[in-house]
């Protein structure tokens, strides 16, 4: 799928893009191959999905988006696929993924992140998933980060 | 933050272009000069704002393993595990969170093996137990935050 040379760009590239007037070139150069390969193969990787998408992250709380929710909620397995697709379908919702339960303790199997600005916009935003869930909500949740602790992104190491 | 930070924020979160020059592209896009979006870039990264401005890849899609996973820290060796688990390069990020599960983190691998080896060692040196939560299906995963 993707091979050394794939690697050795996702290597240089993952902690940010050179902020020079030709970036691709600059890979190029440090990769001794030239830069419509380093375009190519990046194209490549952004079309099969490996690649998201390139661009600026970031930080929520700088950006003064402070109510940064992570709401969790417990519905029946057989209803997930259905309810998944249509909470990760709201504006608002950056995540949404089904994970398993720890039973007792922890019965949420549905998780969507929720960002705003104020309290009340993130309450809104909640009230809006919790009425979409309707019956089949049986029990969630909020954690709101209070801190980031870490946020590097993620880093393959060779 | 001025207005220009805002809109070069808001045009970059949605993709950059692969070209011989992108910023120029987008510069000519916004209206302004090469020259001031990468002083400007600069300078939101330097301060923070921007914690990133790379291509965002996809773990599993690149061959790796990703997880989400959970630990109920003491609160006064809050900050210890946090460092324990910080110094782990697989760990991505890592939020305090408002529960009893209050310390949230993601661990990529590019090796598959390694991510139970990670989940271990953090047990292990922290003496906690580690809740795993690996994704079992993934909804949706995006949004652009207007600056």
């Amino acid at each position: 799928m993707i091979d050394e040379i794939d690697q050795q760009i996702i290597q240089l590239t993952q902690t940010g893009l050179p902020l020079v007037s030709k970036p691709y070139h600059v890979i190029a150069e440090q990769l001794d191959i030239s830069a419509d390969e380093v375009m190519a193969r990046m194209q490549a990787m952004q079309d099969n999905g490996i690649i998201r998408r390139i661009g600026a992250i970031p930080n929520h709380y700088k950006l003064g988006y402070t109510f940064n929710g992570m709401t969790v909620w417990d519905v029946a397995d057989e209803m997930i696929e259905t309810l998944g697709q249509q909470v990760g379908g709201l504006d608002f919702v950056s995540h949404c993924y089904h994970r398993p339960r720890h039973l007792p303790e922890w019965s949420y199997n549905l998780f969507a992140m929720v960002h705003g600005k104020t309290q009340a916009s993130v309450d809104a935003e909640i009230a809006q998933i919790r009425a979409l869930l309707g019956e089949h909500c049986r029990a969630h949740t909020v954690l709101y980060s209070t801190r980031i602790l870490k946020k590097t992104g993620l880093r393959i190491k060779r | 933050m001025d207005d220009l930070d805002k809109k070069i924020i808001n045009h970059l979160q949605t993709g950059f272009p692969i070209c011989e020059s992108p910023y120029q592209q987008v510069a000519e896009e916004l209206g302004i000069s090469e020259h001031c979006l990468l002083e400007h870039l600069q300078k939101l990264l330097a301060n923070g704002v921007l914690s990133r401005f790379a291509p965002l890849y996809h773990a599993e899609e690149m061959g790796g393993a990703l997880t989400l996973a959970a630990v109920k820290a003491p609160a006064e060796k809050f900050e210890e595990i946090a460092q324990i688990i910080n110094a782990f390069p697989e760990v991505a990020h890592n939020y305090a969170r408002e529960h009893e599960l209050n310390m949230w983190f993601v661990i990529a691998t590019e090796q598959p093996e390694r991510l139970n080896k990670v989940l271990v060692e953090i047990a292990e040196q922290t003496g906690l137990q580690v809740y795993n939560m690996p994704k079992m299906k993934e909804f949706f995963v995006g949004l652009k935050l207007e600056a």
